[in-house]
């Protein structure tokens, strides 16, 4: 399914990219291949019809932007308006004080609730956790012990009663800089269940109304979101797990009839496995476009060129520089994804658990990058044996393992001065780290 | 349940049903003008018939073959349009739908079944099937609904089509039957395996709890209240602790306590997660439950498919799922199935014990088509 998926866009793109002309028709058939793409994503079928009406126009209507070809400016609309749906730039939670999560049953609100709490908490801040899951055998529980687990005061009552733990939390976490509600999970459309949501809202008035949907929910999510928006006024998204193969179309859905923005996504079972949403990303993995990122780049790149890349093109392509490149690489997903949505790579056979030992390989270096002070990252060649021993202590690796570090690290700086310009860099990036360690496209 | 994919699939029925009552009108107008051609000249004709052809393009050729044979043959005019009015009159009861008919209603299924989140494949499987069972086929005037309703049917059984599962004959073989509940985060592992255990002690079988989700907070608690309620030994470890040492012991406790069912609950994993696939792996190596069962959140969408697919690289064995009572659509059960071609022991309807149904694929199939499309096959 995968395969196929990111096969068939593989196709789309390099039809965008590579087709020497493009026409009304092209574009035509362009929307089309959309629409699978979306339907397959999970993305409700009238929200489908709407976001290509609206591609449709603006393609074919608006001005091409100087310096833009008609076939760039197509991507750019795609992905303008999947944005305009979704939120242009991550907006987190600051500042909001009462903040209630709602959702279907298994969503995950009680581990967003934790996650959410580890994050104020970074920040400074004292948040309390109130359980209002009564329902859920052992529900209570897992907040306490989430809590306790993090060291943030998680408040339910013994009574059972979902009203009185809210009205008394209220009073008694007055002087607490958040407070995260986490309420049972509920089929929305269930009249009881509704109906108890309804009164902690008005008790509550919490400043920001969560909805927290699994990345995997299937076209059920418009009617769910529509029906919690209708209860208490959802004011933000958070898409839990995106650590799956799921595409989290079902969220667009979900911003689309609420108006809310994405605000969070979890990524994994861990505490700290929260991450603010990033429109880029999002929109990469909803599509399945691995170079969804490049091809922005390239689009901006008319009107901006970035201090970074030019730097870069110059030939100073630093240990920073590289540390950037890995995590870039690692916001995309798992390498077994990234390969792929790769053209091509989907269909190759790598050896078994060849993906996953470069995937530790990176996060290897990452860590020992880490280890390593500015001086050292801005200007690699002054790392000697007595830094490579500090190095590896800070960073719990093996002396050899930072050797192998640099030694990587001089073969692409070598690779990108051999470039050159700019522009390869660009749209080489990725191919080029890939092959340095070791795949071949 | 199920109202969306229902209203689908009836709409395709009344589309193919359209269809025909369009050829039939074809035929009428056709059948109106040789009935007064003889004074015609063969152009007129044409020209009359022209606005139908598309539909029974067959009649059309006959019609076309005949005008210029007789034109070859004068005399023999008569019994050539005799001829032709016998092949309207049949068409008139008797219709033949081709796959140019079809493909445009089979298209627009296509959309409308992606959209009930069955899966792309499957969905490519059942317009196959439909092709097959119907393109060609000659279809009898009022008979039309019912054959193409048995069609679908077909067709979606063949989706279902598996070996089933008698749990009861496995208890009796086999003491202790030890089951593993395995699945993604938050598709309801807990409560399903708490339901089935509820169900097997209605049935008068005794059963032993084994807490092996050792990492989510609360996860041995919640296990335990069920265990209260329902009135079923629960074994527990500390959290961290190994899952595969948990269901061992269980097993030992029921060995020695002459327990019929072992039912593990273990901890959501995302199937990308090598470690955690390794992991229970490892508590199936070490011990070898007998019926690895898949509980499947049944409101996924069109990842369900990959989720199934992996997870029974580590083998599957049959599957539960969950959340049934909010769901719409239906496509993941349909899409899972196929890709498994495990068996569905249950559904799971709702929050209490007793919400627990038995899977019957007759019933499911006839439940998708409503009851007015029930056929008589």
């Amino acid at each position: 399914m995968l395969n196929s998926l990111s096969k068939g866009l593989g196709n789309l793109i390099r039809k965008l990219i590579t087709g020497t002309t493009i026409d009304k028709v092209a574009v035509e058939e362009t929307l089309r291949d959309m629409e699978t793409i979306l339907l397959q994503s999970d993305v409700d079928v009238n929200l489908t019809g709407e976001l290509l009406a609206n591609i449709r126009k603006k393609c074919l209507d608006e001005k091409i932007p100087p310096g833009l070809t008609l076939r760039e400016h197509v991507l750019k609309v795609i992905y303008e308006e999947l944005i305009r749906l979704l939120g242009e730039k991550p907006v987190g939670l600051l500042g909001k004080r009462k903040i209630m999560l709602v959702g279907l049953f298994g969503s995950g609100k009680t581990t967003t609730a934790g996650k959410l709490g580890k994050y104020f908490l970074k920040q400074g801040l004292k948040p309390v956790f109130i359980g209002l899951d009564y329902h859920r055998p052992a529900a209570a529980d897992q907040i306490m012990q989430i809590g306790k687990q993090i060291g943030i005061p998680a408040y339910v009552e013994d009574n059972k009663d979902p009203y009185s733990t809210a009205k008394n939390a209220l009073e008694k976490f007055a002087k607490n800089d958040v407070l995260i509600f986490d309420t049972a999970g509920r089929n929305a459309l269930d009249i009881e269940l509704a109906d108890e949501l309804k009164k902690l809202g008005e008790i509550i008035k919490p400043d920001e109304v969560v909805l927290v949907i699994p990345a995997d929910l299937g076209k059920v999510a418009k009617q769910q979101s529509e029906e919690f928006h209708k209860l208490v006024g959802i004011t933000g998204v958070i898409i839990t797990k995106m650590d799956g193969t799921a595409k989290a179309g079902g969220a667009l859905a979900a911003t689309s009839t609420t108006g809310a923005k994405v605000k969070f996504i979890g990524v994994g079972e861990k505490i700290e496995d929260l991450e603010l949403y990033d429109p880029t990303r999002f929109v990469s993995r909803l599509l399945g476009l691995g170079d969804l990122q490049t091809l922005l780049e390239k689009a901006k790149e008319v009107e901006i060129k970035k201090e970074s890349v030019e730097k870069i093109a110059e030939g100073k392509f630093t240990l920073q520089d590289f540390y950037e490149q890995i995590e870039a690489m690692g916001k995309m997903g798992p390498l077994s994804q990234i390969a792929n949505m790769i053209p091509g790579m989907g269909m190759m056979k790598l050896p078994e658990g060849m993906l996953e030992k470069q995937e530790g390989k990176l996060k290897s270096f990452k860590i020992i990058i880490q280890s390593m002070t500015k001086e050292e990252r801005e200007y690699p060649e002054i790392i000697n044996n007595k830094r490579i021993a500090r190095i590896a202590k800070g960073s719990g690796r093996s002396e050899a393992d930072v050797r192998e570090l640099l030694t990587q690290y001089n073969q692409m700086k070598k690779l990108f001065k051999s470039m050159g310009g700019m522009k390869g860099l660009q749209r080489g990036a990725l191919k080029n780290i890939s092959k340095q360690f070791g795949f071949k496209f | 349940m199920f109202g969306l994919l229902k209203k689908k699939l009836s709409k395709v029925v009344e589309s193919i049903s359209d269809k025909l009552k369009k050829k039939d009108a074809a035929a009428e107008k056709i059948e109106e003008v040789i009935e007064q051609a003889e004074d015609k000249k063969p152009e007129e004709i044409l020209e009359q018939i022209e606005p139908v052809k598309e539909e029974i393009p067959e009649i059309i050729e006959e019609i076309k073959s005949g005008l210029a044979e007789s034109k070859k043959k004068p005399e023999e005019t008569k019994s050539i349009f005799k001829k032709i009015k016998e092949k309207i009159k049949k068409t008139l009861v008797e219709k033949t739908l081709t796959e140019k008919d079809l493909l445009p209603i089979l298209d627009a299924l296509e959309v409308d079944l992606i959209e009930a989140d069955v899966a792309v494949e499957v969905v490519v499987k059942i317009k196959q099937s439909l092709i097959e069972s119907l393109a060609g086929k000659e279809i009898k005037k009022g008979k039309d609904k019912e054959i193409v309703a048995s069609a679908l049917r077909e067709s979606l059984l063949k989706i279902l089509d598996v070996k089933e599962l008698d749990l009861e004959e496995l208890i009796r073989q086999k003491k202790p039957l030890v089951l593993l509940f395995l699945g993604f985060n938050g598709s309801g592992k807990t409560t399903s395996l708490a339901k089935f255990g509820k169900m097997l002690k209605d049935k008068g079988y005794t059963c032993v709890f084994a807490a092996c989700d050792t990492f989510r907070a609360a996860s041995i608690e919640q296990l335990e209240e069920h265990a209260g309620k329902i009135g079923v030994k629960i074994i527990k470890h500390k959290y961290g602790a190994d899952p595969a040492a948990v269901l061992f012991d269980a097993i030992a406790h029921a060995k020695a306590n002459n327990v019929d069912v072992v039912l593990a609950d273990t901890a959501g994993r995302a199937h990308t997660n090598r470690n955690l696939m390794e992991q229970m792996q490892k508590i199936v190596r070490v011990n070898k439950p007998d019926l690895k069962i898949l509980v499947i959140d049944s409101l996924t969408g069109n990842d369900a498919i990959t989720q199934a697919r992996i997870f029974n690289e580590a083998g599957v064995d049959a599957s539960i799922f969950t959340k049934v009572d909010v769901n719409e659509k239906g496509g993941a059960i349909l899409s899972v199935t196929y890709e498994l071609s495990k068996p569905i022991l249950f559904l799971g309807l709702g929050q209490e014990y007793n919400d627990l149904e038995k899977f019957d694929k007759e019933k499911f199939v006839s439940s998708l088509l409503g009851e007015n499309l029930k056929s008589s096959s």
